[in-house]
């Protein structure tokens, strides 16, 4: 009971040393970590499987421009996301999303894109071309390869690029601050609020840090097994 | 089941000629072979066949039908690769599976095709397995058995036994053999060992540099090759080369190396009369030169005097690698032969089976004087 209602919000009650009984709110911690996963979650999923698309296309299509594309997402990668918080922002109030889930999930998947693309595509590109000739000889088309070849091999792939997105996204307080700020507060910002206003509290700050890497340990350790080692053993010669 | 053609086939990669102006008709059911050095444009042709290149220029055909842009999958081939290129997260059964299953094929369909091939090639065990749980001889025969189940017009091999130990090799180029005869289809073999050319094949397309040398059958190749290079590419060790001078005689014809001059028996002095007082190269194969101690009787015999150099006892054979004057050559001679390194000894040439190259034909690859 006392610990619900500390993590949702609701009013506590407690004896201090002295005998006192104090009553406090709770800092809904909970309901931050909701929002982090329903932030994180898609924010994770979306980009990679974009950035999967991408790459496949850009490691073994050809279409004109090609290598001028990849070059100008690759660059993407130099330019710091400060830089585009203030434009798109405007856009987001022009549209009504600040302070929505969507928003967080359009700006880190555009956020973690160019990573993601320059990542898979190293990957992808280096699966053995002989694996996708067979499978177009066998009668596949490139989305039959994609789904049925490209993406269970490249779970090794996937899944530290995945570690990647889901870790950075659950850290990070900047791009929540400026399009989430107060409405449906992440564990960062509900932690940096913690500290109060004259940096009183910071026991509650360093302690509800700790907590918060729950998620990510979890998310971890879930995700490490598809390291897998030799995933490709046993296709081509070897 | 169909005959495949590959009329005027022309194939470019930036400037460079992978396959210069090619002509192959492949009968049905027959097992061709197409072999040359690495990069002579072999395996090219194979991939413009697949559907895996297209031809710069020329046409491709499958039976009557031009399929110069027809998508690999409705072209009604199978290819082994020489990596296997299995794919590593199916098992077997799914490997072999996978073709038929994107064809809609009926599920009994697929599994009486993959038990059947599965059966033909001794893995019906393997089927649960993954490919990396196999050795190299069981991956190989589940990339033939991925070909099988298609039940193709025409299959194609890329090197399929390069990866092999010398002894896997060896007994699964007889397999392959014997699925060929079995399955009485059209088999179009890629490799650069000319051992397995001349022994698998009905018929051999030796290539160099994207152009087709000779087209033939595996005992005319090695009996009458039709350039130099042929020659020299077909059997182990290779044919000897000598730059000579053909020397008329009163009615006898003699070929002149300089530091030796060996008579042409009558029954070809016909064929070589033309060519009398010009510049040839003289071409004999080292098991047409023998000990004199042990050749075999009838032959018309030339002597010839030389040193040995090195000697190499293969147990069944020895090769002997002589020095005559500032010519070197290899000869192949019978394991009783008591040679010794330095020894000046006397050779036969066996007359019967030497070749004649016309330098003045092709400065590169002479052709051979018929």
């Amino acid at each position: 009971m006392f610990f619900n209602n500390l993590l949702s919000g609701k009013e506590i009650r407690f004896r201090d040393a002295s005998g006192n009984e104090i009553t406090r709110k709770g800092n809904n911690l909970g309901g931050a970590f909701l929002n982090s996963i329903a932030v994180a979650v898609p924010s994770t999923i979306i980009p990679i499987l974009i950035a999967a698309f991408a790459a496949y296309g850009f490691a073994w299509l050809n279409f004109p421009g090609r290598k001028l594309l990849f070059t100008l997402v690759v660059a993407l990668l130099v330019v710091p996301l400060q830089i585009a918080l203030v434009p798109i922002l405007r856009d987001y109030t022009q549209l009504n999303l600040n302070g929505t889930y969507l928003a967080m999930w359009l700006a880190h998947t555009g956020f973690g894109l160019p990573l993601a693309v320059y990542l898979l595509f190293n990957y992808i590109g280096s699966l053995p071309r002989d694996i996708l000739e067979s499978a177009f000889i066998d009668g596949a088309s490139h989305f039959t390869i994609f789904t049925r070849l490209i993406l269970p091999l490249s779970i090794p792939a996937l899944a530290s690029f995945a570690i990647f997105q889901f870790l950075w996204v659950w850290n990070d307080y900047l791009v929540a601050l400026v399009f989430l700020g107060d409405q449906n507060r992440v564990v960062t910002s509900a932690l940096a609020a913690m500290v109060g206003e004259k940096g009183q509290d910071w026991h509650l700050l360093t302690s509800g840090a700790f907590v918060s890497m729950i998620l990510p340990l979890t998310v971890f350790f879930a995700l490490q097994r598809y390291f897998v080692r030799g995933l490709m053993a046993g296709s081509v010669k070897g | 089941m169909a005959s495949v053609t590959y009329d005027h086939v022309w194939k470019k990669f930036g400037d460079f000629v992978a396959l210069n102006d090619l002509n192959i008709h492949i009968e049905d059911k027959e097992f061709l072979v197409l072999v040359g050095p690495s990069g002579c444009g072999k395996t090219t042709a194979l991939r413009c066949l697949a559907g895996l290149e297209e031809v710069t220029d020329g046409q491709v055909k499958i039976g009557d039908r031009v399929v110069n842009d027809v998508p690999p999958k409705d072209r009604d081939i199978a290819m082994v690769f020489q990596s296997y290129a299995l794919y590593p997260h199916m098992t077997v059964f799914d490997n072999m599976a996978f073709g038929l299953k994107l064809r809609k094929v009926p599920k009994q369909e697929i599994q009486r095709r993959v038990e059947e091939a599965a059966a033909i090639l001794g893995i019906e065990h393997l089927l649960k397995r993954k490919p990396r749980e196999l050795s190299g001889g069981q991956r190989q025969r589940v990339a033939v058995g991925r070909a099988i189940v298609r039940e193709p017009k025409v299959f194609l091999f890329d090197e399929p036994l390069s990866n092999l130990d010398a002894k896997l090799r060896v007994q699964t180029r007889a397999e392959i053999s014997k699925l060929h005869q079995r399955l009485q289809t059209t088999f179009i073999y890629v490799t650069h060992d000319q051992v397995e050319a001349m022994t698998m094949a009905t018929r051999i397309a030796v290539m160099n540099k994207g152009i087709l040398q000779q087209l033939d059958t595996p005992q005319n190749l090695y009996d009458k090759p039709a350039n130099l290079f042929v020659a020299g590419f077909i059997g182990s060790p290779s044919m000897n080369f000598f730059p000579a001078h053909l020397r008329k005689d009163g009615n006898d014809l003699f070929v002149d190396t300089g530091d030796f001059a060996v008579k042409i028996p009558e029954d070809r002095v016909k064929t070589y009369a033309p060519f009398a007082g010009r510049e040839v190269i003289f071409g004999i194969r080292p098991e047409d030169i023998h000990n004199p101690q042990f050749a075999p009787p009838g032959i018309h015999a030339a002597s010839v005097e030389c040193k040995v150099d090195v000697t190499e006892l293969m147990g069944n054979e020895i090769f002997l690698y002589m020095v005559s004057g500032k010519h070197n050559f290899v000869a192949r001679v019978d394991p009783r032969t008591r040679f010794h390194i330095g020894d000046k000894v006397q050779l036969v040439f066996n007359m019967d089976n030497f070749h004649l190259f016309d330098p003045a034909s092709d400065r590169e690859n002479p052709v051979a004087i018929r």
